[in-house]
């Protein structure tokens, strides 16, 4: 369904900055995967999203998504079929808009932005019951202006928006790891209930192992730009955290650290 | 004294719904658009040229908010398509606009005293008014008008588009729309506002001047924030409200200043001045919020 090949990508070419991330990089993902992808600190994770999104361009190599080239196309066309959920918990959602205001306008993707009423006080209740699974009191909330949500309140809002409307890839970066244990678990919890019901192909990057783990239909390993663990099946069904860390940590004295 | 109170409620909300278009661009855009000392005597000169052209004002006035939108796309496309920087962009339309304003009037400044304007015309609806309430009440129904349509338009869907480019440009691409073309289309709205201001500034005083847009934009930016900051504490006030309240604050100085002996063509410093002022009163009041919010935080610990 997605397919990246041949991604090279430098950054800063020609300057002391000059760093070069991808040289020669493939990953394809099925219909209907969910990917869970692990990796250091600076292992190209975000960039691989940004690279899928339009973010960045690439130097060379094409970006696939069932059969249509994306690679010279606009972010903003390649977001009529892909949703996403930044690192950043201030990046899904407008600050200056209230929780009903956000919510209304990432309903209305993928139709026409004119000048019917922008809030969706029809479907008001239906948000009010997305918000009551978060277990955050946000469901009571509708009116405040998101700015002042806290930094986890804020991405697992920014979660619900992204699925509104049913993408058919879905990027997922680290988006629990601004939440408290338990938030994090009820909101990992209710990402996996909207990839299944919805049938959503996913790729997400955690740095929580036990996520890695639990959930998806396959797990990626990066480090340095490169994919160095890629299983599903029964083999991933049979590999512990243990095993994860010991590949994380022949990684790093490979590196000499 | 009464005319000095009423000249000033006239400026107030003239240059108040210049301000609501500066609100547009320099709070909800985040774009300092320097075109609007352009586009202000833009709108002048489309209104004087028509009138003194025969032309109803009414579509006088239309077709000045028109010019002024088309103005403001013009500096969006620049930005947006061009990569040239905001400022830049507001900078290069105004130069543009000076040579565009002189040609479409044709001289440096028209006279056209005693040619029908939307003042006249609306008088004739009330004959017993004196003409000085006619006038004032006319500034202010469409004052009120602007207010309200510009209320109405932040409400739907575009102008939710509107409010999240300016704060989030991410956002609005992964909702598929191509944050460009919203930044353009705010740049015309908040233009035309601005050159309506403009046009009914011109056909009040029944003369265009090539040079009357120099210090617009410094206005309009004090009037948002004195709106922003100042009305803010009072809740069941809109900006939209308080920019109106903002300008008459600011002509009400200026007035003062002006009548204590300046002359009118110190009119520029004096606004500067009392920009500065708005601008240290701002950071003021905001210190003044913090420390008030650290001492509320150290409560609740
Ligand atoms: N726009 C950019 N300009 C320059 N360098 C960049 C840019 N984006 C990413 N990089 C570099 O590419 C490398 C990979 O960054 P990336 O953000 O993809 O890492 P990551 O795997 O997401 O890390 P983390 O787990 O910390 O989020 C880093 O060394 C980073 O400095
Ligand atoms: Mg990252």
């Amino acid at each position: 369904m997605l397919s990246l090949s041949n991604i090279h990508k430098t950054f800063n070419p020609g300057t002391p900055d000059e760093k070069t991330l991808f040289t020669d990089f493939n990953l394809n993902i099925n219909k209907n995967e969910f990917v869970a992808m692990v990796g250091s600190n600076g292992s190209g994770k975000t960039t691989i999203l940004n690279v899928i999104t339009g973010g960045i361009p690439v130097d060379d190599g094409t970006v696939m998504l069932d059969g249509i080239n994306l690679t010279k196309m606009a972010d903003y066309k390649r977001s009529k079929r892909i949703a996403r959920v930044f690192q950043d918990p201030s990046a899904g959602t407008c600050p200056t808009m209230t929780i009903f205001e956000n919510m209304s306008i990432a309903d209305n993707k993928g139709k026409i932005y004119g000048l019917g009423h922008g809030l969706n006080a029809k479907r008001k209740y239906f948000y009010q019951s997305q918000l009551e699974v978060l277990g955050m009191g946000l469901e009571n909330r509708l009116n405040t202006p998101v700015h002042s949500l806290s930094g986890g309140q804020r991405q697992a809002l920014a979660l619900i928006m992204a699925t509104m409307t049913t993408p058919d890839l879905l990027l997922l970066d680290e988006h629990t790891a601004a939440l408290d244990p338990k938030s994090s678990d009820i909101v990992m919890h209710l990402t996996n209930e909207i990839v299944h019901q919805k049938n959503i192909t996913t790729l997400m990057v955690t740095h929580n192992l036990r996520h890695a783990i639990e959930y998806g239909t396959r797990s990626i390993m990066m480090h340095e730009g490169n994919i160095v663990l890629d299983i599903s099946g029964s083999k991933r069904a049979d590999y512990t955290i243990d095993d994860y860390l010991k590949i994380f940590n022949e990684i790093s004295i490979e590196c000499g650290n | 004294m009464l005319s000095i109170i009423i000249g000033i409620l006239e400026q107030g909300f003239i240059f108040g719904i210049m301000a609501l278009g500066v609100y547009i661009s320099y709070s909800i855009l985040d774009f300092p658009d320097l075109s609007v000392d352009g586009t202000f005597p833009l709108g002048a000169a489309v209104s004087a040229a028509m009138i003194t052209a025969g032309v109803n004002p009414w579509l006088a006035l239309l077709l000045s908010v028109i010019a002024g939108g088309i103005a403001g796309a013009i500096t969006g496309i620049l930005n947006v398509k061009l990569k040239i920087t905001d400022l830049l962009s507001g900078i290069l339309m105004m130069t543009a606009l000076y040579s565009v304003n002189y040609r479409i009037a044709g001289s440096p400044n028209i006279f056209f005293m005693g040619e029908k304007t939307i003042f006249t015309s609306f008088s004739q609806f009330i004959p017993k008014l004196p003409d000085v309430y006619s006038r004032l009440i006319l500034i202010v129904l469409i004052a009120i008008a602007a207010k309200l349509a510009l209320d109405w338009y932040l409400k739907t869907k575009s102008g939710f588009l509107l409010r999240s480019v300016g704060s989030n440009e991410g956002l609005v691409i992964t909702l598929a729309q191509n944050p460009g073309r919203v930044k353009i289309i705010g740049l015309a709205v908040a233009n035309a506002l601005v050159a309506l201001a403009g046009a009914v500034n011109c056909q009040r005083f029944t003369q265009f001047d090539v040079s009357s847009g120099v210090g617009t934009i410094v206005m309009g930016l004090a009037a948002v924030i004195i709106g922003t900051t100042v009305f803010k504490k009072v809740k069941f006030l809109r900006v939209t409200t308080g920019v109106f309240f903002g300008m008459i604050i600011y002509k009400t100085c200026i007035t003062i200043a002006i009548n204590s002996g300046l002359n009118a063509s110190d009119m520029n410093l004096v606004i500067t001045v009392l920009f500065v002022l708005t601008l240290v009163l701002n950071t003021f009041i905001n210190k003044n919020k913090k420390a008030k919010g650290a001492a509320a935080n150290a409560v609740i610990k």
